[in-house]
Order: C-alpha cells, then structure tokens, then sequence
C-alpha cells in the first residue's frame, strides 16, 4: 500500500463516471442504487446543516462556527464505512461525521453558541466531543483503540483530524504507540489544504500520507471529495483494524471551499482562482452527476432529499435558538466527579452573592 | 492484622500490586516499568506477575504517554502512568491540563478520566538537571485535577491504592529523597484517613508548620529540635495539594496563631502563598504574626552542589519559626 500513496484512489470522476479499480471497487460492491442515493441525502443534508449553523451565526445565535463546505464526502464516506460499535475521535469540524453517527441536529451547536462545551454523550453515539487541540485526539485514540484491543473486541478506532495536526508532536506519538502496540485505530487525516491561512506545504513537503510510512504503517492517499472512494478505503482500514492487523493512515485529499472558521477571511491567503477549480471538484456535484448518468434520479428522489436537508436544517434551527442558556451555578457543577471543597466554598459564596439581588430585582420589577 | 516494615517505594510497589490485584482494569504504563520496575523500582515485579498487558513498557514519549492513558480510560481502564521524573512531565503537560483534567467538565460530567499520573518529584539525590523539579504548582492551579503527595510508607501505600481508585485524575507526586525511608505499619488496616485530609503529624502549641511530601520530616525534625529548646510546634502534613485541607490548618492556627509554610519548591506563587492569603482571610485575628513561608528559593533548581542551600532545611525552618515567634 505504501507505494501507493502519490496515487490517490478514486472511485468516481468528476464528471460522474465510475472509474474501474478491482482493489477497491470490490469493497463497495454492496452499494447499489438505494445505498448510493442514500450517500447523496447524507451528503446534501451535511451541507445544508452547515450552511443553516453559518446564517444563525450570522445572525447572531452562535458565537462560531467551523464550516465543512467541501468536505462532505470525506466525512459521510468515512463515516459510513463505521459500525455502530466503532468509536470516532473527531475534531470541530467534523459535523458530518456525527450527523451520520446519529447525534441529533438541534443539539448540533450547543457548544458553539456556548450553552456546554459539549453537545452530546459520547457514549451515546460512540463519537466524541471535538477535539479543539489539534493533534490530541489522535493519542486519545490510540488509547481507546489500545483499550479496544486488549478487550479482545473487534472494533475500530477513527481519530479525525486535518492536515495542520499532522505537524504536531501528538500525532507523531501516536503514530509511534500505535504501531508499537499494533492498535486497532485509523487515522483518517482531512488534508483540506490549508491550516487557518497555512498552505498544506508549509506542514509538509511531501504528501502527508508519506509520513505514516516512516512508521511502518500502511498509508494511503484517496479522493476526498470521492464519497465512493473514501467509503472504499475506510471501509478496508476498519476491516485490517478489526481483524488484528494494526493501524492505517488515510489521507482524504480535499478542499476546505469555505472560511476556516466564520471569523476567518480567506480572501487573504488564497485566491479566487483556486477556489474555482475545486469548485469543478465538488462532492455533491459529482455525485449527483454519477447518479443522473445511471438513471437514478428522479423528481421524487430530490425532493426526499430536500425534504430530508429541510428537516435537518429546522431542527438544528430550533435547537439552536431555543437553547437555554445555562444557569449561574452551573458554572461550578462537574468540575470533579466527587466534592471538592474550594469548588464547593465557591458555589455557595457566588449563591450567596447572587441571592443578594433578589430583593433589588423583586423591587424594579 | 498484618505489620510490615517498608520503605516509601516498597510501600508503593506493595499498594501498585494490591490495585493490580483489586481491579483487572487497572494497568500501569510508563517508560521502563516492566522488566526494570522503573527507576526507583518502585514498579519491581509487578509486570512479572501481572503480565505485560496490564503493566505497560511505553515509547519514550511522555505526552503519548498520558495521551494514550486517556484513550484507554475513556476505554473504561484505570491507567497508573509513570513519568520517570518531575522535569520530564512538561511534554505531557498539555494532555494534563487540557485534555485530562477538563474532560468532567467539558462533558457535563459524562465522562470520567481516572487516571492516576505518578511523578518523582523534588531533589536531594545529588542528581543532574531536570531531575530534581518541584512542579505541583502548575498542576494545582488547573481545576479538575487531583494533586497528593505521601511523606511517609504507610501513607504512600493507602494513598496510592486511594489514588488509583478515585474517578477523579490524579497527580500523584512522590517524595523521591525518601524512598528509602523505612517504617513499620499494618498493611491490612483500613486507612485513617480519605485522600483528600491533611494529618496533624506532630501538636503543639506555639507555632504551626505546614508541610508536605520530602519536607515533612525536615518539619518533625525541626520540631524536635526546638521541643529541646522549649517551643512546642506543630507539624501539618498536608497529604493532598489539591484541595487543601485548609479546614485542618486553620483549627492548628486557631491554637497556636502563628504559621510558617514550608516547601521545596520555588517560594514565589508556590503553594506557600495560597496557604497564607486562605489563613490571612481566616484567621486574621487568631494571628499574632505574620504567615512566613519558607521554600526553594526563585532560581531554577541548581546543580547539586548548591542543593543542600536551596532546599528548606531544619535550621531554616527554625529561623523562620523564631522569626514567627518575635513578631
């Protein structure tokens, strides 16, 4: 596989055509017609969810918001080659990893709008909180998948991140421990060429999949914005995980056609121009594309589709708005799982303090 | 009733393996732990016994060390993380503040990390740089860490097996000048006290010392000596640096009205200073004199000819007490 990596797999052309690769179109046999249309939902769904957090930003609901425009197809692809039991590290831009994954929409943005630092229980959908330290989460993993091993239970472990993690120093720990315990995880990296304002050569002069080599560990490079593709490939490196064979390095080539986040300005690092390439590149568009020249799309199918995308983009709507803010002694709930003194003597000082405002609030009222 | 006598470090190893034995979830990883038993050897054996599945030889990389601990609590295992000295914590440092220590919080309580993070701590071993560091004070300042350091066997046996059992991450720093301490204790009792209370080690009546980890028999031996000189002091041994157990101090300081506070650590924002503005707040009127702190002075831990001047000794610590008594 190794050799492999300046070759990234593709399963699909931008103009819709399939393309023939016996190695890995046989890892997608299984999706026919429905599957494939189901892709599609996801991956409109994904965008429209995204462009839905991006206007309540805008309007002021939420604080931030990390786009994923563009990279929907290596986010529904990867995702949906997990199994319920499988366990995904992700970072903060990884909203379709956990559409997928099952975690409701209107909790979607809670960390965003700054209700939690959380929007979900992990253990609930087997996805974790974003990791906002990049890199990190790619040791977590491997502990996980560490973990995983151990138990003797046939999962995989997906640590998410993009390609200005692989510059730091965790995941180069990781890349090392896993291979040293032969731990079940994948490291799915999102190279969407650019960290902030930082071009992807600036992390690396070579492809960033060619690191995983120096490790020993397979690595391969696939066409992000291929949802075949990317199914195909996270499909095989989950299967090599479950069955005991070790790590994989996916690197998901992809473009971030958005902001770094929405207090970013991207007309400052890179041009207009480049932008319209990958516009030519466009996950959706393609798909759509290889459905229209297979006959599968028809007037019903699209509006189930926007009928899906609508539902999802309502719901993330209502949770975000009507979201309650949560109350002043929160603030001090949590921060052990047992008492703790200082944090108690504090609560009840600061309860103390606010309960002096009631009389003077009863009376302006 | 089963009386022992172990140094500091074998009371460890003998509470390592009784946690190792109590739940099969529990699994020490660090660099070296396994065949050599550490450094110190305070992991001797238990790899042996247990097998190297549960007692973990790492890559020689400390952040991958904690990171990777994480994963596998998360994995719902009780990782004992060894890092082999205090000045080599620094690359993990970030998986501890940002990523252990907050995970309670940033999940609404959720999640759990109990993890249990060993470090050597403090000098007096005549050893090179980065071997000697007294950091607790940037791991007690970060909320949602548990911070403890034993001075004495008996109290590093329970409190290790305490540690590894908490749901709460904790930062477990070891004395490392008194490994070799030795004494006698029972190593089936029940512990006489949770993790999380300070002992009064020594009373007294005219003066308090409150101290921790390798200086608390510097403080007994300080309060002998000036027991011969017709001053009675007592001795706080704090045991958890996180939280505090301010309520303790503050009953020795209602009696006695005068403090020194003493550590190995760096004088300045160390834990002397926490210690004495909580006192100031609740005592001000039981004082009669000023809370003097007595520590590691404000230089980078020196090379070891120069240590026995940096690190608090008993003649210090009386002068500090005679300073307390003329005020």
């Amino acid at each position: 596989m190794v050799d492999k990596i300046a070759y990234p797999v593709q399963l699909i052309q931008p103009d819709g055509r399939r393309v023939f690769r016996p190695d890995y179109t046989s890892l997608v046999r299984d999706i026919g017609p429905d599957q494939l249309r189901d892709l599609y939902e996801d991956l409109v769904a994904a965008r429209r969810m995204d462009v839905e957090a991006v206007a309540l930003q805008r309007q002021g609901e939420l604080g931030l918001w990390a786009p994923l425009l563009g990279q929907e197809a290596a986010q529904v692809g990867s995702a949906r080659a997990l199994r319920p039991d499988d366990y995904a590290f992700i970072s903060y831009r990884e909203h379709a990893v956990a559409y997928c994954r099952g975690v409701d929409p209107g909790v979607m943005t809670r960390m965003w709008r700054g209700c939690a630092h959380s929007a979900w229980d992990p253990s609930s959908v087997n996805v974790t909180n974003p990791a906002i330290v990049v890199g990190s989460q790619g040791l977590h993993a491997t502990g996980y998948a560490m973990g995983a091993h151990l138990d003797g239970a046939e999962i995989a472990t997906i640590a998410y991140f993009g390609d200005g993690a692989t510059s730091q120093g965790d995941l180069a720990e990781a890349l090392g421990f896993s291979m040293s315990f032969n731990a079940p995880v994948v490291f799915f990296c999102q190279n969407n060429q650019f960290a902030i304002s930082e071009p992807v050569h600036l992390q690396s002069p070579v492809p960033i999949a060619q690191r995983a080599a120096g490790y020993g560990m397979p690595a391969l490079r696939v066409d992000g914005n291929d949802v075949l593709a990317v199914l195909a490939v996270t499909r095989q490196a989950t299967q090599r995980a479950r069955e005991g064979s070790g790590p994989t390095f996916i690197e998901a080539v992809t473009y971030r056609m958005g902001p770094h986040t929405t207090s970013d300005d991207p007309t400052r690092y890179r041009a207009a121009a480049e932008t319209e390439i990958w516009k030519a590149r466009d996950p959706i568009d393609r798909m759509r594309r290889l459905l229209e020249r297979e006959g599968l799309l028809s007037d019903e199918f699209l509006a189930r589709v926007q009928a899906t995308a609508d539902a999802v983009a309502a719901r993330l709507r209502s949770g975000t708005v009507e979201a309650p803010d949560p109350a002043p002694l929160d603030l001090f709930d949590h921060v052990y799982s047992t008492d703790h003194p200082l944090i108690d003597e504090e609560r009840e000082q600061y309860a103390a303090y606010l309960a002096g405002f009631a009389g003077i609030e009863e009376a302006l009222s | 009733m089963t009386t022992t006598t172990l140094s500091l470090g074998g009371a460890l190893n003998a509470g390592l393996r009784r946690a190792l034995e109590h739940d099969r979830k529990v699994v020490i990883m660090g660099e070296d732990v396994g065949r050599l038993g550490g450094v110190f050897r305070v992991t001797d054996t238990l790899q042996k016994d247990f097998g190297d599945n549960r007692v973990i030889d790492t890559p020689l990389a400390e952040s991958g060390i904690v990171g990777a601990a994480f994963g596998m609590a998360l994995r719902g295992y009780r990782p004992v993380c060894e890092i082999q000295f205090d000045g080599f914590v620094y690359p993990a440092f970030d998986q501890i503040v940002s990523q252990v220590a907050k995970i309670h919080y940033r999940t609404q309580g959720r999640v759990t990390a109990p993890l249990t993070i060993r470090i050597p701590f403090g000098g007096g071993i005549g050893a090179v740089e980065h071997h000697s560091e007294s950091p607790e004070a940037y791991f007690v300042h970060t909320a949602g860490l548990r911070v403890v350091t034993p001075s004495n066997p008996a109290d590093a046996f329970h409190m290790i097996q305490q540690a590894v059992a908490a749901d709460d991450p904790v930062v477990f720093f070891e004395p490392k000048r008194r490994y070799w301490d030795k004494a006698e204790f029972d190593v089936d009792a029940e512990p006489d006290l949770p993790l999380h209370r300070a002992r009064v080690a020594r009373e007294g009546t005219d003066a308090t010392i409150v101290a921790y980890g390798s200086v608390v028999p510097t403080a007994l031996s300080a309060a002998s000596i000036a027991a011969d000189e017709g001053h009675s002091l007592e001795v706080i041994d704090l045991r958890s640096l996180s939280p505090i157990d301010f309520d303790t101090v503050e009953a020795s300081v209602r009696k006695t009205g005068r403090l020194v506070v003493a550590h190995e650590a760096s004088t300045f924002l160390g834990l002397g200073a926490e210690i004495a503005a909580r006192i100031s707040e609740r005592c001000f009127y039981q004082l009669d004199a000023p809370v003097l702190r007595v520590g590691g002075f404000d230089v980078p831990y020196p090379p070891s000819k120069l240590e026995r001047h940096h690190l608090p000794d008993a003649d210090r610590l009386l002068d500090a007490v005679d300073r307390s008594l003329a005020a």
